[in-house]
């Protein structure tokens, strides 16, 4: 991957990007496009309609391989990887020994690897990380590898055309496949709340793949504004946003990805932590927030409770395209949780009523 | 009819005893689609370059400035009702606020329509 003259680095679709029209920002020390010409309202809602192709390739690609990977990451991890079956992905976290997130990751497992998706802010200091503690186990990223999201609805009839046995893939599986003449691993998995996959080909493939792909007449191409609109409805956290070394697992309301076996046994960075929120409880949560009029309430808005007492702060917030309303998450003290509980938001020096709800804001459409 | 912009590209246009004020074709491209617009009170004092309005996009919030000083008389409910219409016509329908001007000579320092189209070369 290059650089721009700005020092950014670029995805092997950068100039296909450009071609297409996309506004290009900086995004993670890339140059990645934020919108295409349509927009991100019509973006979102065609993801959600049909199929959005996103390019992710700034994110970091990893295999680690060694005598027993899956236990050796464990290490790092509080994800249960050793139960987790070939062929499935887990979704986990890089604690600290706070207990605080270093970043978050996608763990595939494979016949003889693990393939691992971390976020391209912090994909450097992951990699060192791994190399330094996996004990016996080599750790390769990937860099000659580019990586892309299909979403939607109709993504599995797209892809279905490359490879027949694409519908058979259930939601949280991977494989390595050959979609026509491509080399891929495809998971069935994503970021949007949809249906679709993620699909790591090599870089001098990527292209061709992507227009192939784009030639298809359900699929329009997806900026990083609307894939941030798509995950917030699906309440999905964003790293450096929603979590981060400040926020534990627990706090964050990911207990669900800890297993029975790793809460009790621990053996992860912050464990003693973890375990005691699990017992004791937390003092604050992640939680959805439903903003009641029309405007959009930012990351940073405080949050305050009816005696004017400051008690959270928004961590992500905009509007929701398809809730056709402003929607955010934050961390509110664990008393104001309850889905319900009535919240005031200081926008602007305005106080805007708001009310903890339920996550995600949509219906997930995800493949059994 | 006079218009002028600013370097922020805001628009003004004076109608008869009045002031329209807007956002360019080109700030609104640059927002994208706008989801929410808040307006400020009639009778609210403002000085040139005080925040006068509030634009948010799916993306970003962003100012829209008072680009002469004067007191707003009107605000336009349309775009309250309908955000997307800043989109549709920027110049027309989509206007912010009626400001009675304090000082019709400050107009003289913003850009007008030749002016502004070359600054937007520079951008």
């Amino acid at each position: 991957m290059g650089d721009t003259a700005e020092n950014l680095k670029v995805t092997p679709l950068n100039s296909l990007h450009k071609e297409l029209g996309a506004r290009m920002v900086p995004f993670a020390g890339y140059e990645m496009p934020v919108q295409y010409p349509t927009g991100i309202l019509t973006e979102h809602k065609h993801t959600r309609a049909a199929a959005g192709l996103f390019d992710v390739s700034h994110m970091g690609q990893v295999r680690i391989t060694g005598a027993d990977p899956a236990k050796a990451l464990e290490a790092l991890v509080p994800g249960d990887l050793v139960a987790l079956d070939v062929g499935k992905m887990r979704y986990t976290m890089f604690t600290n020994d706070a207990a605080g997130i270093l970043d978050d990751l996608m763990v595939n497992k494979r016949d003889r690897d693990l393939f691992v998706i971390v976020n391209a802010a912090c994909k450097e200091q992951d990699i060192a990380h791994m190399r330094n503690n996996l004990k016996g186990c080599e750790v390769e990223y990937l860099e000659d590898r580019a990586l892309l999201a299909l979403q939607g609805p109709q993504a599995v009839d797209v892809l279905s055309r490359l490879n027949s046995v694409i519908p058979a893939l259930s939601f949280g599986m991977g494989a390595t496949l050959a979609l026509d003449k491509f080399e891929a691993f495809v998971t069935r998995s994503g970021y949007t709340g949809e249906d679709g996959f993620e699909i790591s080909v090599p870089n001098s493939q990527v292209e061709e793949l992507a227009r192939w792909l784009l030639a298809q007449p359900e699929v329009k191409p997806i900026g990083l504004g609307a894939r941030d609109s798509l995950r917030l409805e699906a309440g999905l956290c964003l790293y450096g946003h929603d979590i981060d070394t400040t926020t534990t697992p627990i706090e964050a309301g990911l207990a669900w990805t800890i297993s029975k076996r790793r809460r009790e046994e621990g053996g992860y960075p912050g464990a003693e932590i973890v375990k005691k929120q699990l017992a004791e409880g937390v003092a604050r949560k992640r939680v959805g927030i439903q903003p009641q009029g029309r405007a959009p309430a930012r990351e940073g808005t405080e949050i305050f409770n009816d005696k004017n007492e400051k008690i959270g702060v928004i961590t992500s917030g905009g509007f929701g395209p398809s809730v056709d309303a402003p929607v955010a998450m934050g961390y509110v003290a664990t008393d104001y949780a309850k889905v319900g509980t009535p919240l005031t938001l200081m926008v602007r020096g305005k106080a805007l009523p708001a009310k903890v709800c339920t996550l995600p804001f949509i219906t997930k459409r995800y493949a059994k | 009819m006079t218009i002028r912009y600013t370097k922020d590209h805001e628009w003004i246009r004076i109608e008869g005893a009045v002031a329209v004020v807007g956002i360019s074709d080109y700030a609104q491209s640059q927002l994208g689609d706008i989801v929410f617009v808040d307006l400020p009170e009639p009778g609210k004092k403002v000085d040139a370059g005080d925040e006068v309005a509030v634009v948010e996009s799916v993306k970003a919030a962003s100012e829209v400035y008072a680009p002469v000083g004067g007191e707003v008389v009107e605000t336009n409910p349309a775009i309250v009702e309908d955000p997307s219409l800043v989109n549709q016509s920027p110049m027309e329908d989509g206007w912010f606020v009626k400001l009675k001007i304090s000082d019709p000579d400050a107009l003289d320092s913003l850009m007008d329509q030749a002016a502004y189209d070359a600054y937007l070369q520079t951008l």
